[in-house]
């Protein structure tokens, strides 16, 4: 287990610097960094003196070490807009982020059990054929199209809910919540049940073909045949047993939940990590794009990790395949 | 092939000996809602095609617009006589024209980047099946950490770095689904690399080249039309997402994500057309392709036939 746990170690490292490599490259491909560190005022003295404290005179792959060295102490830079550390920055606004993601994974619970398990009572029924046909319509509408939609609707025909912004906030151990205001609540409602929409789809089939499947199997039908109640049945018997692969696969969904909330933001203005990344590259705030980046990398192959030990964990046949 | 397909249709029943290709377009006939999805798909390419000569206007020809015409009701009658049946942008573009034009550019990122995204794809997942060993685990590796990362953040990075453009979206979508389509291919080049035919061809001393493209490469390809139809799709729906960021295609050649998120500013005050048509159009081409990709799926499927 601690080869396996040691192996799986470095290749996330390995990955980690093999992607450090593609954003600093990236970030260098796109345009001279003198043009936009420097001032243009700056006289022909002034610029060399900053391009010697900036490191730029040096050759390519020892700026890289110094990046990396500076990256590792957790400095990504400083925000040509704001003026701050760019790590800060995105800190700042993960809360806000993580908010939307936890409502929306609450949101697709919510919603998708029931409707899917109700579609996988009565596979047959009218309504089950059209929660499945609608279920369709979550994975090919488009995201942000669905978004302006609820607007339309929601905010300005009907004007029951505010349109963008994250409302009135609480603070809490220093970072602001929305969850916690009526005021909040209401403005978070739009946005998480838009980036929930996939993975409500997502819930309803993965819930369905689950009760069909356990249905059938011989301790449902011995609880049926001892006369327990249908109720206790479906509850205490199926749902109890179908829980862990859906909740498994929705945690699974988490990250690709932070990643799309990138569209949900910027539809409903809602000031995370999203919004952020969307604004710094249309102004090429590189420092911001470089160390947004940065975290998510780091954040998917924690994910990916978190992943692999679990499953080798919860399956012997992926710890054993190590050892040969 | 899609308009023999719909012509083939009626003439289908009871055919003596019927043909691969005959089976397969009953079978896919079966499915009236695909059949109507595959209708509107060709429906939809044809006005494409066919804009600059059936729309009511050139929405980039400036001399056609009047400012005067801006942001007016669908239905409305603008100053040069004609009616605009789907109201106009703040230009004075008719929308309709504009849905028109912008479904050329969204159907040829989608489909031109597809088809690139399978060419190298295709070779790269037959590569690592034939090739195995080494070859195949590098290439498998950059296939897993490439599905590890969604999507929409790996194009936004791509996008990032090199900025706006239709050249530029095409390489991005191309970059993030091409392992797709090598795991689809070198999934079932595993299977069939190891069926009597390939021995035989390989005892019979034919090239390695030969022996891939018109013995392998053929016998892969019905999982690959599967996946390339429903990756059509996602590389309308990814292309709309990005150019409504603002990241996509320049606002020179707005595809219909562009053109939804020119009217999003508009939405707030009530005026709702803007957006709202060229996203209606969208979720019509995507259902669509999805519908006859659904269909493909279960008709090409040597696991569900009888």
């Amino acid at each position: 287990m601690t080869a396996f746990l040691l192996r799986r170690l470095i290749q996330a490292a390995a990955v980690v610097l093999v992607m450090s490599l593609l954003v600093f490259l990236g970030v260098f491909a796109v345009g001279d960094p003198v043009e936009i560190l420097i001032s243009p005022e700056a006289d022909q003295f002034e610029r060399e003196r900053a391009v010697k404290a900036l490191g730029l005179d040096l050759p390519l792959w020892q700026q890289y070490l110094v990046f990396l060295g500076n990256a590792l102490q957790g400095d990504l830079g400083r925000s040509f807009v704001f003026n701050e550390p760019a790590l800060k920055l995105i800190l700042e606004r993960m809360p806000a982020t993580l908010e939307l993601a936890i409502g929306a994974t609450i949101a697709a619970l919510v919603i998708g059990l029931p409707l899917g398990l109700y579609a996988g009572l009565r596979p047959n029924g009218a309504l089950s054929k059209g929660i499945m046909a609608t279920s369709i319509l979550g994975f090919s509408l488009p995201t942000f199209w669905v978004g302006l939609m609820l607007i339309m609707v929601f905010a300005v025909q009907l004007g029951w809910l505010p349109s963008t912004g994250r409302g009135e906030t609480v603070t809490i151990l220093g970072t602001r919540w929305s969850f916690l205001t009526s005021d909040g609540i209401a403005h978070l409602i739009m946005p998480a049940l838009n980036l929930a929409l996939f993975k409500i789809s997502l819930v309803i089939r993965l819930t369905r073909a689950g009760v069909r499947e356990t249905m059938l199997m011989d301790y449902v039908k011995f609880a049926r045949a001892k006369g327990l109640s249908p109720a206790r049945v479906t509850f205490v018997h199926v749902f109890k047993n179908i829980l862990i692969p859906v909740v498994t696969v929705v945690g699974l969904e988490f990250g690709g939940t932070i990643a799309f909330s990138v569209v949900t933001e910027s539809v409903f203005a809602w000031p995370g990590m999203g919004k952020l990344i969307i604004d710094s590259i249309n102004v090429l705030d590189r420092p911001v794009m470089v160390a947004y980046l940065m975290m998510i990398v780091l954040l998917f192959i924690t994910i990916n990790l978190v992943v692999d030990l679990t499953y080798s964990l919860l399956d012997p046949r992926v710890r054993l395949e190590g050892k040969q | 092939m899609s308009s023999t397909t719909i012509g083939a249709a009626p003439a289908a029943p009871a055919p003596k000996v019927e043909t691969p290709f005959q089976r397969f377009v009953s079978e896919f006939a079966a499915s009236r809602i695909a059949l109507l999805g595959l209708v509107v798909f060709l429906a939809i390419v044809a006005i494409a095609v066919l804009a600059p000569w059936i729309a009511p206007q050139n929405p980039y020809d400036l001399a056609q617009l009047d400012i005067m015409d801006g942001r007016m009701e669908p239905g409305t009658v603008g100053g040069a006589g004609f009616t605009f049946w789907l109201g106009t942008d703040d230009q004075g573009r008719d929308m309709l024209s504009g849905i028109m034009y912008g479904l050329r550019i969204s159907l040829m990122v989608g489909a031109g980047s597809a088809i690139i995204a399978c060419l190298v794809g295709a070779s790269l997942g037959m590569l690592a099946a034939y090739a195995g060993g080494r070859t195949d685990s590098l290439i498998m590796r950059l296939v897993d950490l490439q599905l590890s990362f969604p999507a929409i953040l790996a194009a936004l990075m791509i996008l990032a770095f090199l900025g706006k453009g239709i050249f530029n979206v095409v390489l991005a979508l191309v970059i993030v689904e091409w392992a797709y389509y090598a795991r689809t291919v070198r999934g079932s080049a595993l299977v069939e690399r190891r069926r009597e035919y390939i021995e035989a061809a390989q005892c019979l001393a034919l090239p390695t080249r030969r022996i891939i493209f018109r013995h392998l490469l053929p016998n892969c390809l019905p999982p690959l039309i599967v996946v390339g139809t429903m990756q059509v799709a996602r590389a309308i729906a990814l292309e709309a997402t990005l150019s409504f960021l603002g990241l996509g295609v320049p606002i020179t050649e707005p595809s219909l994500g562009l053109l939804i998120s020119n009217g999003y500013e508009y939405m707030l005050s009530g005026k709702y057309w803007i957006s709202f048509y060229p996203g209606i159009a969208l979720l019509v081409t995507i259902v669509s392709i999805n519908l006859v990709g659904d269909q493909l799926r279960d008709v090409l499927n040597p696991r569900l036939k009888r």
